[in-house]
């Protein structure tokens, strides 16, 4: 039990970097358009060359 | 039959195809095939499997002029550097997108418009429809990035409004960054703090105790201090000035809560409720932060819209000896009264002022409403924002900016909407008597308890205040008004002020303007009489080759209708109708009188044609070929939409500039209760006023310029999705779908929005009620107070999902 001296406090460290890094996020700008980039996604990126019309193969 | 673009009906007689994804799918106007065929040839078909949302019809007769924005003087003001060296030709803008629908809108314009060579970067911004372009200056010029956005039908424009959308990009961060610490502490504040539930059940160890209490006390010093700030400042303000919000027992509590926690962490003794204030922080911020983003989006959707004046002008240099010298393009903004400028056929007027050189037709719907054009000579005024139709115009400048005509209408808007009736929310007037009762309960609470045993009275009290803190009250309303604004939005309402949906749900009037609301406002052909000698078909034909290069709002009737063939000679008289030479003979459309002396035998107009109808007589020079009918169209489900009002147990008024006849023969139609006309905008403004004064709540939907001040005035107003700029500008919301049945359906959810409204304040306070004497009694420990708020705060959200499902 003693080493939850130990761990708790590390636990805290992992948490304030977390937090770190999440204000990070927010300041660059990734949490701005929250609609788009859900969507984005579902397109297809690679499809351009091989398939323009979208048909899937049809 | 509907267009595959826009999804809005393709009117008769018109006949236009793309070929999309290998099946040929119908089009309804020359706009949306170009739109279509532009997305098709650049590989992008793809874009119809992926949009989810309204696509709008592109202003196929707007000619928009780009160049403009290549000036320096221009881009100074808009385009900055990307790097800080001199003479850098890496440079990035942001522009206003306007059109953007969904999230595959976004994808379509970042394809489209990466594979131009030079451009760097693009990214779209679809909530706030902004896109961020880099570009190298030296190979492509912003003109050119600008005309392939429109390519594909969408409108951009530099933005320049920096430091409002600093502030609110600096506002949405700032809370996401307090809602993430608040939602972090609170998770790690819950698990420690069951471990202390556990412990307080079956006897922890003293020393785990207390480590476990000062970690999460180091935990919850974070979210009281920065997370919570905005509760502690805003209660501040409200106390200064001498009013109970709900901030001040949020604020009370959380430092009580957070102080008392403390000492007891510092001591030894008593109880902590370090979990119960992180809970309660997470929850109010959260509930804030819905409202943060209502009323952002409703910001968003309504600036960006309204530019009526072009960037730049032709200013004619005046030379030595009062003859006027060489051509320059300066800034609108740079314009001086007595000044000359040249303007353009097909561009807008950028002033008021006098025609000094010129006869042209102008086209003042910008400030009357009034499509048809108005003839316009030397000596004759001419006003800033109106469309120079014909030829070119000298124009000595009178006003600019403020000083203009635009202007002041627009001022009239801005008067109108400040003295608008408001509605304080059901919530927030609960909210005040609330806040007095609970501080003057928690303050008897005290003082019960101090007298019949000290030890206990801080905590108890402390419990009262947790328990009653108004968690769920402060959710019930932004978790509802934000499930119905986008289930608005997915019905194709536009939602633009935090109003509308409680004005709508009280709404017991709706007033509808006629031409463009309940019309499609634009003539489109309703039949063809043919004499003999020619088909239907062939008629059209001909009509739409002789019209076709008219700009004329009676010419875009035509469109669409076949251009095989070509005319040459042609001669275009307004007012009388349009004669030119297609395969060796001459034909003509146009008014009979007109045509019978062109052509030598005399024809008359038989039938008396309905009121609002216009008849069209074509004729080639040896017989008459017939007439062709036009008619502004009323929209096709304007008479289901009445009814769906009707049914709803609404008022429905028709209240128009136009002449009586037409107006009348319209309201008998759609079966409405009562109807005005000839009303000029301050008319119409004057009646909303006295229809409000007699107790009514009006619903105003309009598109016209002339109808700004009227939206202004109205409880809630809808402007139609292709009105001009300027009344989307000020309209409380738009009806993007421009489909008249949308509006019961949205009266009908605003109805269901105030219903589930009162039923989450009903039960939050039922809660806190109920909860008041079991904290006062002391039977409620942390763990108690932490669940009972979780699980009403969560009741009212659900409570407000509901609204998606019924």
């Amino acid at each position: 039990m003693t080493s939850l001296y130990l761990l708790i406090p590390l636990s805290i460290l992992l948490l304030i970097a977390g937090v770190g890094i999440y204000f990070w996020a927010v300041k660059s700008g990734q949490y701005d358009d929250l609609d788009g980039e859900a969507e984005r996604i579902l397109f297809d990126d690679d499809l351009d060359e091989s398939d323009p019309e979208g048909n899937d193969g049809r | 039959m509907l267009c595959y673009h826009c999804h809005l009906p393709v009117p008769p007689g018109v006949d236009l195809q793309v070929t999309i994804r290998g099946a040929s799918q119908p089009m309804c106007c020359v706009g949306c095939q170009a739109v279509a065929s532009a997305i098709v040839d650049g590989g992008l078909a793809r874009f119809y499997k992926y949009r989810s949302g309204q696509q709008q019809r592109p202003n196929a007769d707007r000619l928009d002029s780009y160049a403009a924005y290549d000036l320096s003087a221009v881009q100074e003001e808009f385009v900055e550097p990307l790097d800080d060296e001199q003479g850098t030709a890496e440079v990035a803008v942001e522009l206003l997108v306007e059109g953007i629908g969904c999230a595959a809108c976004a994808w379509l314009i970042e394809r489209h418009l990466g594979r131009i060579k030079g451009v760097k970067k693009v990214v779209v911004n679809v909530t706030s429809h902004r896109c961020w372009v880099e570009w190298d200056n030296r190979q492509v010029a912003l003109s050119t990035v600008l005309r392939a956005m429109s390519h594909i039908g969408y409108r951009a424009r530099p933005a320049g409004d920096e430091a409002i959308r600093e502030a609110r990009s600096r506002e949405n961060r700032r809370a996401l960054q307090r809602l993430g610490v608040a939602g972090i502490g609170m998770m790690q504040a819950g698990m420690l703090a069951v471990a202390l539930y556990a412990g307080a059940f079956d006897d922890i160890e003293p020393q785990w105790r207390q480590f476990l209490r000062w970690v999460s006390m180091a935990i919850a010093t974070p979210v009281v201090s920065f997370s919570a700030a905005p509760f502690f400042q805003t209660a501040w303000r409200s106390l200064k000035a001498r009013h109970l919000v709900m901030d001040v027992p949020v604020s009370l509590a959380i430092a009580l809560a957070y102080t008392a926690s403390a000492w007891a962490t510092i001591s030894g003794t008593g109880e902590v409720y370090f979990d119960s204030v992180s809970m309660f922080t997470f929850f109010l911020l959260a509930g804030r932060y819905l409202e943060m983003r209502v009323r952002h989006r409703n910001e968003l959707s309504m600036e960006g819209l309204g530019q009526l004046l072009p960037p730049v002008a032709t200013r004619v240099r005046s030379a030595a000896g009062g003859r006027p010298g060489a051509d320059e393009s300066v800034p609108v903004k740079a314009l001086q009264p007595g000044e000359l400028v040249r303007v353009a056929p097909g561009d807008v007027i950028p002033c008021d002022g006098i025609i000094r050189d010129g006869i042209s037709h102008v086209v003042e719907a910008v400030l009357t409403g009034e499509q048809q054009p108005v003839r316009k000579a030397s000596g004759d005024a001419v006003n800033a924002g109106t469309l120079n139709n014909e030829n070119p115009l000298l124009i000595e400048v009178r006003s600019v900016g403020r000083q203009t005509r635009l202007s002041a209408i627009l001022r009239l808007v801005q008067n109108a909407q400040m003295e608008k009736p408001t509605q304080v929310a059901l919530a927030d007037r609960v909210a005040g008597y609330f806040v007095g009762f609970v501080l003057v309960a928690a303050s008897g609470v005290f003082l019960f308890w101090w007298q019949k045993a000290p030890d206990h009275a801080l905590w108890v009290t402390l419990s009262v205040l947790v328990v009653t803190c108004p968690c769920a009250l402060s959710l019930a309303t932004p978790a509802v008004l934000a499930v119905a604004t986008q289930q608005m939005r997915k019905s194709g309402l536009l939602v633009g002020r935090g109003h509308v949906i409680g004005g709508m749900g009280r709404a017991d009037r709706v007033v509808f303007d006629k031409t463009g609301t309940l019309t499609t406002g634009r003539m489109s052909i309703a039949r063809v009489v043919a004499s003999g000698g020619c088909s239907e078909k062939e008629m059209l034909a001909i009509a739409a080759t002789l019209e076709a290069g008219s700009r004329h709002p009676i010419a875009a009737a035509f469109l669409g209708c076949g251009q095989e063939l070509s005319a040459t000679a042609i001669d275009n008289r307004i007012g009388s109708g349009v004669v030119g030479l297609i395969d060796h003979t001459r034909y003509a459309i146009g008014q009979a009188s007109w045509i019978g002396a062109l052509f030598g035998h005399p024809i008359e107009l038989s039938v008396k044609p309905a009121s609002g109808e216009l008849w069209l007589l074509l004729a080639s020079e040896a017989a008459v070929l017939g007439w062709i009918v036009l008619r502004d169209q009323l929209r096709s489900d304007a008479v289901t939409a009445l009814e769906e009002l009707r049914a709803l147990g609404l008022e429905t008024e028709l209240l128009s500039g136009d002449r009586p006849e037409a107006v009348a023969a319209l309201a008998e139609q759609l079966g409405m209760d009562c109807w005005r006309s000839g009303a000029s905008p301050e008319q119409k403004l004057a009646h909303i006023r006295e229809l409000q004064s007699r107790g009514h709540k009006v619903l105003m939907v309009g598109d016209g310029i002339n109808d700004v001040p009227v939206l202004g005035g109205a409880d809630v107003s809808v402007a139609m999705g292709e009105a001009a700029d300027v009344t989307r500008l000020h309209a409380d919301s738009v009806l993007m779908s421009g489909q008249l049945r949308t509006l019961a359906r949205a009266i009908a959810l605003a109805r269901r929005c105030g219903r589930v409204i009162a039923q989450n304040v009903v039960w939050a306070l039922i809660y806190n009620l109920l909860a008041l004497p079991l904290a006062a009694m002391g039977w409620i420990p942390p763990w108690a107070a932490a669940l009972g708020m979780s699980v009403s705060s969560l009741a009212v959200v659900l409570n407000a999902v509901r609204l998606k499902h019924s």
